[in-house]
């Protein structure tokens, strides 16, 4: 359980409380990650399916990285196409691998709501990898500890070291710039809700094409000029472009997209503040949305992303996977002691 | 028809066409009206229908259902379809072309009334295509399918995209005198959108269908019918700039009706969200903001909507348990539409009357159908209403085959008790039932 939920279906249902749970046992989480022994007993006997409809090999990779540390058995589910073009319904799927008796089912899908339409099905648990335009909660919970991390100063520092962890209060009053295909965006809109809960203020930037309505009641300020929108700001997540909305036609083309809100050395050199980090979801599309000096570059905490994202994960499986009794906190010491 | 008598007694007589309200019994009498009197004695052997505490109103009149027959038969029949429709207090429905084959020749046309003949319970009233196969290329049989019963013409389902064979389908028609029913949507701007635009739609992540999409088109059409002087009926009418045209048209004078559903008089987008992508949610329109139904109620309670209809589309749940962007849009309302529009009143949106008015009447005259009164000599189609009846909604219990309803489960106040059709019972609540 998080909290009240059985499922991770977004991080818009969760309050601050419940995010601050999962981001606080994803610390023990990380601290095991780093042992030079990657193996804990603690999820020993449980079964969890990886149910991809997309193709991401990070996102399932590092969820099976998660369940594998956990000692949980981890299965991998791919299939091409969604119930539209298959004879088989994503219910029927679902149902079919319920009868394998997983305990957790992490599933990616082309399709806003399908995570929700399979938890409605099925009694195990149901945790989102992504679906549609909709959320994508483990890596808005991986960006936060990211931000949380960098905000209180411990990045870099040895995980389990005094002082070493990070605090979560650390984001509130921030401001965090997201910039780029919002309206597509399921990252956009999990960064959006957990940015907002945890008490930062949030900018949306990026073509008007690519802004869907509603930003402000989310409690964003939209902005369609990238310096109006990163100045000052204290973190900024760079959004992938998809190729296939060239022409939708949200945007003319990646050459005139990169020259007024892709971001390169200059830009950043002139428009960020010093301490100004930033993220991306990756895979980064070089030359595009970021330069490559810029991704690479020191502002860049895009592999702290990929790490913490593994934390993140373990937290959730831990979480969902029925593994947790009582508190947060002993379970992460269970997790954290064997 | 038969030649038994049948007196309803007791009841309040609503009956806007005849300015009809207030306590009066009934008479039936060879299929017609015979009598609506404050007191007329009762024969000693004749039946009679208590009807104290309810309404009696002229059998309600949907001018949009589909009914699946030929062709979807898992989904729906006309027998079914009828059956769901008199159970609502509906004595006369408009069967929409779209079946399979479909509607666009007299032998489908003639099925379906046959179908309606042997089942024998609600009148049913073919609308025939406006394009040849529903294609949208060039006009079908007006003519042919006009003799055969057709009763107004709609490639409901799809919009006429072209504009020139919209203008030519308004003027031809008039030689027929038939109404053409218009399902408004401009694909372009629809895209893959599987809901409202707006902020509901942002926090789903589903891609938005804007209220521009419908309002162009109904601007498109009203200006053609200033142009041909044709009859155009705008269905399922969704949004506050739809309004706004529609009126526009009817105070300048043109031969502008439409209708609105049970469903955008109601619910709004929020409830996808909610319901937590529910697909008993997804329909075409979609479920648009709350200032559009606003506007839609507006528009119901000053005319500028004649009246009500339910746009049934009831569907398996093959069509329906699938990711909300896979599920087909529909649902099914001849069952539950009095009972969802009377809120209306509670709620202080419309007048009893008007309410009757718009589920009778004036959705006969839009369509120039018998009916839709309690006139001494019109058709003995007669729904008995009870206003106070709680019911919880169950689509299991539905005569209808869909199950497809976004009241599934809900608690609704108002439920039809008798239907007469032609002076005939055809439907009584079962006591146990509500
Ligand atoms: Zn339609």
């Amino acid at each position: 359980m998080i909290g009240r939920h059985r499922h991770l279906i977004g991080l818009e249902p969760l309050s601050r409380e419940e995010i601050v749970g999962v981001l606080q046992l994803a610390i023990s989480m990380k601290e095991v990650l780093r042992r030079p022994i990657k193996k804990v007993p603690t999820l020993r006997g449980k079964a969890v399916v990886n149910l991809f409809f997309e193709a991401s090999t990070r996102t399932r990779t590092s969820f099976e990285t998660a369940a594998k540390i956990l000692s949980a058995d981890a299965l991998n589910w791919t299939s091409a196409s969604s119930s539209v073009t298959k004879g088989e319904t994503l219910v029927d799927t679902a149902r079919n691998i319920e009868a394998m008796h997983p305990d957790v089912l992490v599933i990616r899908h082309p399709a806003g709501g399908a995570p929700q339409l399979v938890a409605d099905h099925v009694s195990c648990a149901v945790v989102s990898a992504g679906d549609g335009a909709h959320e994508h909660p483990s890596q808005g919970l991986l960006d936060l500890y990211t931000l949380a991390e960098h905000f209180s100063g411990v990045r870099g520092k040895a995980v389990g070291e005094k002082g070493a962890a990070p605090n979560f209060g650390s984001i509130a009053g921030k401001t965090i710039a997201i910039v780029g295909d919002v309206s597509h965006s399921r990252v956009a809109r999990s960064d959006l809700h957990g940015f907002t809960k945890l008490g930062a203020r949030v900018r949306v930037c990026g073509p008007p094409t690519m802004i869907p309505q509603g930003m402000e009641t989310l409690g964003a300020t939209v902005h369609y000029q990238l310096r109006e929108a990163v100045e000052g700001a204290d973190a900024v997540v760079m959004l992938r472009i998809q190729h296939e909305r060239i022409g939708d036609p949200l945007i003319p083309g990646t050459r005139e997209y990169s020259k007024f809100w892709g971001l390169n050395e200059k830009k950043a050199a002139e428009w960020l503040t010093p301490g100004c980090v930033i993220l991306h979801p990756g895979p980064v599309n070089r030359g595009v949305e970021l330069a490559p000096e810029v991704a690479d570059g020191a502002r860049s905490v895009i592999l702290d992303q990929v790490e913490n994202g593994v934390a993140i994960r373990m937290a959730i499986l831990y979480l969902l996977a029925g593994g947790a009794q009582g508190a947060h906190t002993s379970a992460a010491e269970g997790a954290a002691r064997s | 028809m038969n030649g038994e008598t049948i007196f309803i007694e007791g009841g309040r007589v609503i009956d806007p066409a005849s300015g009809t309200d207030g306590v009066r019994t009934v008479v039936l009498r060879d299929g017609r009206i015979a009598e609506v009197a404050e007191r007329w004695e009762r024969p000693r052997d004749v039946r009679a229908i208590d009807a104290r505490g309810r309404w009696v109103v002229p059998g309600l009149v949907d001018l949009h259902v589909h009914l699946r027959e030929p062709g979807q038969e898992y989904k729906e029949t006309v027998e079914t379809g009828a059956r769901a429709a008199v159970a609502g207090g509906f004595t006369a429905v408009c069967a929409m072309p779209n079946t399979s084959p479909v509607n666009d020749n007299a032998s489908v046309t003639e099925l379906m009334l046959a179908r309606a003949a042997a089942a024998g319970l609600a009148r049913v009233y073919p609308v025939g295509c406006i394009s040849r196969g529903l294609k949208g290329e060039e006009l079908a049989e007006y003519g042919e399918l006009k003799s055969a019963g057709c009763v107004a013409l709609s490639d409901d389902g799809k919009p006429v995209t072209s504009s020139a064979l919209m203008r030519r389908a308004l003027e031809y028609a008039r030689a027929f005198e038939l109404p053409v029913t218009v399902h408004e949507e401009d694909l372009g701007l629809v895209g893959k959108g599987v809901m409202n635009e707006g902020p509901t739609a942002t926090r789903l992540g589903l891609k938005g269908i804007p209220t521009a999409s419908e309002e162009v088109m109904v601007l498109r059409d009203i200006a053609l019918a200033e142009l041909t002087g044709g009859r155009l009926h705008v269905a399922h009418l969704s949004s506050a700039g739809s309004v706004r045209a529609v009126r526009d048209a009817k105070r300048r004078g043109l031969r502008v009706s439409a209708e609105a559903t049970p469903h955008h008089l109601t619910l709004t987008d929020e409830d996808v969200a909610r319901s937590r992508y529910d697909t008993s949610f997804k329909m075409n329109p979609p479920l648009r903001s709350a200032a559009d139904v606003r506007a839609v109620r507006e528009g119901l309670a000053d005319g500028t909507i004649d009246c009500i209809a339910t746009d049934h589309a009831p569907h398996s749940a093959v069509e329906k348990d699938l990711e909300f962007e896979a599920a087909a849009n529909g649902i099914v309302g001849l069952e539950t539409a009095f009972a969802v529009c009377l809120a209306l009143v509670r709620e202080g949106a419309l007048s009893e009357t008007r309410l009757v008015e718009a589920f009778t009447i004036a959705a006969a005259r839009a369509f120039g159908l018998p009916g839709g009164t309690l006139a001494r000599g019109a058709p003995a189609d007669v729904a008995i209403l009870d206003p106070g009846l709680t019911w919880r909604c169950d689509p299991g219990r539905f005569r209808s085959k869909g199950r497809n309803s976004p009241w599934k489960d809900a608690l609704l106040v108002g439920r039809c008790t008798h239907t007469l059709v032609g002076g005939r019972l055809v439907h009584e609540l079962d006591r146990g039932e509500p």
